[in-house]
């Protein structure tokens, strides 16, 4: 057996570390000994998620390498040592800290620096940059220091840096150069639509401004001098204006490096050294530097291949990018600027609702070459197929960007695709790759995920993934039912749309319409929440009383011991002390066991079928009412005590949570709903892990979406932002009921969202741009809902006949002697099965003692 | 060899379209189903043997595959209304009962 070779990694940054994970799982592994050097004091940490350092992400969260990953694969790291020098013909490596190390290849990943232009004073105190950790700390302790604060460059990393400033608390400006934002990705128009969307947000951005000195200010640190003769008084200045690949070593030991920097690599990232090879933002490929990761990550591959014996390439990339900058969505695709001659350009901007579009075609009007997106960025993932894999464009190319009035599909059906269509980009997957793995048996989402790793990134895929898997499943001839059980071959929503069209008002029209058998507990729970929800129907009238389990039936949770709970309202948790004295006698009186719930609420335990309507009618006439608490309907609006206690507040929340939870209290739904609200950004309400979040700002209401807690948590969506109240309620009303139309069965608003075409983008056309002209008519339901709603209980007990079902037995008043309780805590609680039986058998034998 | 006993235990009103209740039948908890479109009356045991509790009569029922059905409020599973077998479990069954009506009036068989 031949012997280890040694191969030194310089630099381990994001593409450094991309690689040793590549490489230890690859065969080639087994030949080399590895020795990293790491000039930063931490191993390779998130740089493009960098910014969450400033909402509270720490180093730790931000590392990218797992726990024990050196040691597990025998790597040895210098940690904060920077490799200094590299000896060709000696074929050593010498570092910072005096290692000295002979090597048989070498890969350098020493990524790049932020360029700092050479105006004089650019040294000065709080001038500063923005790309490692330390960078950031700085920053973090200068802004502590500070009013205003100014970022130099106006491309993507500075309007980045522009967003931390301003969340730091700082007046913020960005200065530029060029005369438009993002000059690299933009053109005029889509510049100037970003810049007025960034200006609304309170950012000041100067165009066409070269600095030329930056000194003593009057009322800030600094004065900043630019060319036409004004100037700008800041107290903190952050450069952006690009970056310089770190070439530093390879150009004292002589490798070939670009005339403006770079070192020059080949097809298989070999330097003009055969043992050296390069990666990341430090190399220079076709006269080209790489400022992205997913490149690097391709070069990164190549190189593993390459000494594993293969013969991968790196053949460029793509360097379309998508993202959203201070809320505003931004995307820019392949040749933005319609430099290739010949070049048809189309454009699409609407003042009103802010949207800029621009299209880039080849001269026969065949292939798009380019797209520049500005405020709508949601045909991304369409047009960047078109562009990738040359597919021919529909007779009108602008159709892809006017907004489609009608219901016709401008989207690229799946079939469209070619095999080598890369679908993820964060995990390189094609479409040839999904239709094994779906040809293999992966017939869900789930499953193709855990299989291809496709859409586990950031999730931008997972929409087209969906339809190339509907689309191959289709064509394997698998039906992939959706019928909602075997009694109706349809879904929730073809039967929501057929009780609304045909007017059906109950489950025997429905099913004798539309179904066959007698039906089951999934389409009769089903049908009667849209009944409940389109009629607003009391749920107990006879013809419906079938349709409800057994918790909407007696208006209670059924618990383990067949006994029930009960739950009044407690709107926005606020409660009067009589009312809380009230809930107690209740309780104490008919032994209920009492617990407070996450909800802000009381829930009194073990109250037996026959005991409900007497412990209602108490708290019915104390003033409380339903809670719904057994319902799949709205639960509860939690509230923080905000802006009338609390010292931080900015605004009622408990006011907004009771008028919220008072609108819609009753309102029927796929599955329960949740609201909450905060009176600050501190959050305290925990809005954002609910269906509905709202949070106070300065500037009005942040609106939330979407969001649950329970089994698999999900963050909501920011939704809209700012918003004054009677805006905030339209939108409520508006998205409650276009997912109490649309979504399926027990799908919970998260659930609903992540399986929408189009996702949050699509949710926010239809309810805030009102894109299918339906925002009235589901105000209009809403309103209907809330005009006739009812207190359950309150009906329930008003009329005797109703109260006939509140019995054990119907043919006698005894109760179910199984109920049986023992004593916890100094409250009861059900007995297990074990000291049932003990009970029993004393009663037993108390019995025939007395006989 | 147990002799078969009729009880009368309720009237034809007591009995809830679509739905369940449950009877006292000589010491036995019953529960009654009623199916109108049917005109069919099932009697089963109202005890769920996976909960251990007596709550089948609170349960939703219709049909699987042609055969009636109630399923339990607790787990959800599924018991034939004719031969009390546990649809999920072949091995768990519960008791069923044949049920009369006469002048309006419920009887069941124990
Ligand atoms: C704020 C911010 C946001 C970004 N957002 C995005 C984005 O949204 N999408 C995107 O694709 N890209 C983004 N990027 C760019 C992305 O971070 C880079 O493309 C990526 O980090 C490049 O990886 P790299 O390994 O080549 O370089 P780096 O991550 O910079 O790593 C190089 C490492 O090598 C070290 N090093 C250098 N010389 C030596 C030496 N002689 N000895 C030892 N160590 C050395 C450096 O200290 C550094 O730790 C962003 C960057 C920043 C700063
Ligand atoms: S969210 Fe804000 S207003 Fe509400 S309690 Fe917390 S700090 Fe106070
Ligand atoms: S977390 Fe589990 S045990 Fe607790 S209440 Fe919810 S379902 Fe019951």
């Amino acid at each position: 057996m031949s012997k280890k070779q040694t191969l030194v990694v310089i630099g381990n940054g994001m593409v450094g570390q991309n690689f040793l994970a590549g490489l230890v799982s690859s065969g080639a592994k087994e030949h080399f000994e590895i020795v990293v050097f790491c000039e930063e004091p931490r191993p390779a940490y998130d740089r493009v998620h960098l910014s969450a350092f400033f909402s509270g992400k720490s180093a730790q969260d931000l590392s990218m390498v797992e726990v024990g990953f050196f040691e597990l694969h025998g790597i040895t790291v210098h940690l904060g040592d920077r490799a200094k020098s590299i000896d060709r013909s000696a074929k050593t490596v010498l570092s910072e800290k005096g290692v000295h190390i002979a090597y048989d290849k070498i890969v350098l990943a020493t990524g790049s620096y932020p360029f700092v232009p050479p105006v004089p004073g650019h040294e000065r105190d709080r001038c500063l940059v923005y790309r490692t950790i330390e960078d950031l700390e700085a920053i973090q302790t200068a802004a502590e220091q500070s009013q205003v604060g100014v970022v130099v460059g106006g491309g993507l990393l500075g309007l980045e840096a522009a967003n931390a400033l301003k969340d730091l608390g700082l007046t913020t400006h960005v200065v530029e150069f060029a005369p438009r934002l993002m000059a690299v990705q933009l053109d005029d128009g889509g510049g100037a639509l970003l810049k007025r969307k960034i200006e609304a947000i309170g950012v000041t951005v100067h165009l066409n401004k070269n600095t030329t000195l930056i000194d003593d200010g009057e009322s800030c640190l600094h004065k900043m001098n630019f060319a036409g003769g004004d100037a700008l008084e800041t107290d903190l200045i952050l450069f952006s204006a690009g970056i310089r690949p770190r070439d530093d070593i390879a150009r004292a030991c002589e490798l070939e490096v670009g005339p403006r920097g770079g070192i020059v690599i080949d097809n298989q990232c070999r330097t003009s050294d055969p043992d050296i090879f390069a990666i990341g933002e430090c190399a220079l490929w076709n006269n080209r530097i790489f400022g992205l990761v997913a490149p690097g990550y391709a070069m990164a591959r190549t190189v593993v291949s390459v000494l594993e014996g293969g013969d991968n390439y790196f053949t460029g990339a793509d360097m379309s990018t998508k993202l959203k900058l201070m809320g505003v969505d931004v995307a820019s695709i392949g040749d933005a600027h319609a430099q290739t001659p010949g070049a048809l350009v189309y454009t699409y901007q609407n003042g009103d609702s802010e949207v800029y579009k621009r299209l880039v075609v080849s001269a026969d009007k065949k292939r798009l070459l380019g797209a520049v997106l500005v405020g709508d960025a949601s045909g991304y993932g369409t047009l960047l197929q078109y562009c990738l894999n040359g597919i021919e464009l529909p007779e009108n190319p602008d159709s892809l960007i006017l907004p489609h009035r009608s219901d016709e599909s401008v989207g690229l059906g799946p079939d469209a695709l070619p095999m080598s269509a890369q679908i993820c980009s964060c995990h390189d997957v094609n479409k040839a790759t999904l239709c094994s793995a779906i040809e293999a048996g992966c017939n869900t989402v789930s499953a193709l995920k855990s299989e291809t790793k496709a859409g586990t990134g950031c999730g931008g895929c997972v929409p087209l993934m969906k339809s190339v898997m509907e689309c191959e499943l289709a064509k394997l001839g698998i039906e992939v039912s959706t019928d909602i059980c075997e009694h109706f071959p349809h879904t929730r929503q073809e039967l929501y749309h057929l009780i609304m069209v045909e007017e059906i008002k109950t489950f025997d029209e429905l099913i004798e319409k539309h179904g066959r058998g007698r039906g089951c507990e999934v389409c009769k729970q089903a049908v009667g929440s849209i009944l409940a929800s389109y009629w607003n129907d009391y749920i107990l009238k006879k013809e419906h009383i079938g349709l409800q389990d057994t918790n909407d039936i007696f208006l209670a949770n059924m618990q383990k011991d067949g006994t029930y709970s009960v739950v009044p309202r407690v709107t926005g948790g606020e409660i009067q002390p009589e009312k809380l004295i009230v809930l107690g006698q209740v309780a104490k009186k008919y032994g209920l066991y009492t617990k407070i719930t996450g909800g802000q609420r009381v829930d009194l335990f073990g109250a037996r079928v026959e005991q409900l309507p007497s412990i209602w009618r108490e708290l019915i006439d104390a003033g409380f009412e339903s809670g719904h608490a057994y319902g799949k309907s709205l639960r509860t609006v939690k509230s923080c005590v905000g802006s009338t206690w609390c010292r931080f507040g900015v605004d009622d929340s408990v006011g907004l949570a009771i008028e919220l939870e008072n609108r819609y209290k009753g309102l029927r739904a796929p599955h329960k709903i949740k609201f909450a609200v905060s009176g600050c950004t501190r959050e305290c309400a925990e809005a954002q892990s609910k269906d509905i979040g709202v949070i106070a700002t300065e500037g009005g209401w942040n609106l939330y979406v979407c969001g649950n807690g329970g089994m698999k948590p999900r963050h909501g969506d920011l939704f809209a932002t700012q918003l004054d109240k009677e805006t905030l309620i339209k939108y409520i009303d508006r998205v409650l009921i276009f997912y109490v139309r649309t979504a399926d069965r027990m799908q919970r608003t998260s659930v609903w969202m992540e399986n929408m075409e189009g996702g949050l983008d699509y949710l926010r056309s239809v309810v805030i741009e009102d894109s299918l002209g339906i925002g009235e008519a589901l105000e209009k339901q809403m309103r209907h809902v809330i005009d006739t709603y009812q207190c359950e209980w309150k009906t329930t007990i008003e009329d005797e006949s109703k109260l006939k079902r509140f019995r054990h037995f119907v043919n006698s008043d005894r109760p179910d002697d199984n109920i049986v309780f023992v004593e916890e805590r100094g409250q009861v609680r059900p007995a297990d099965e074990r000291e049932r039986e003990e009970l029993k058998a004393r009663k037993h034998f108390k019995i025939l003692e007395e006989a | 060899m147990s002799m078969s006993d009729w009880i009368d235990v309720c009237s034809v009103d007591d009995l809830q379209p679509d739905s369940g209740v449950c009877v006292w039948a000589d010491g036995r908890q019953i529960a009654l189903f009623y199916m109108p479109k049917e005109q069919a009356v099932y009697a089963v045991d109202n005890f769920d043997p996976f909960g251990k509790v007596n709550v089948l009569s609170r349960g939703m029922i219709g049909d699987i595959g042609g055969q009636p059905m109630v399923a339990s409020p607790l787990y959800k599973q599924h018991f034939n209304l004719e031969t009390g077998v546990c649809f999920e479990d072949e091995t768990v069954k519960i008791e069923t009962y044949g049920v009369r009506i006469e002048n309006r009036r419920v009887a069941v068989n124990v």
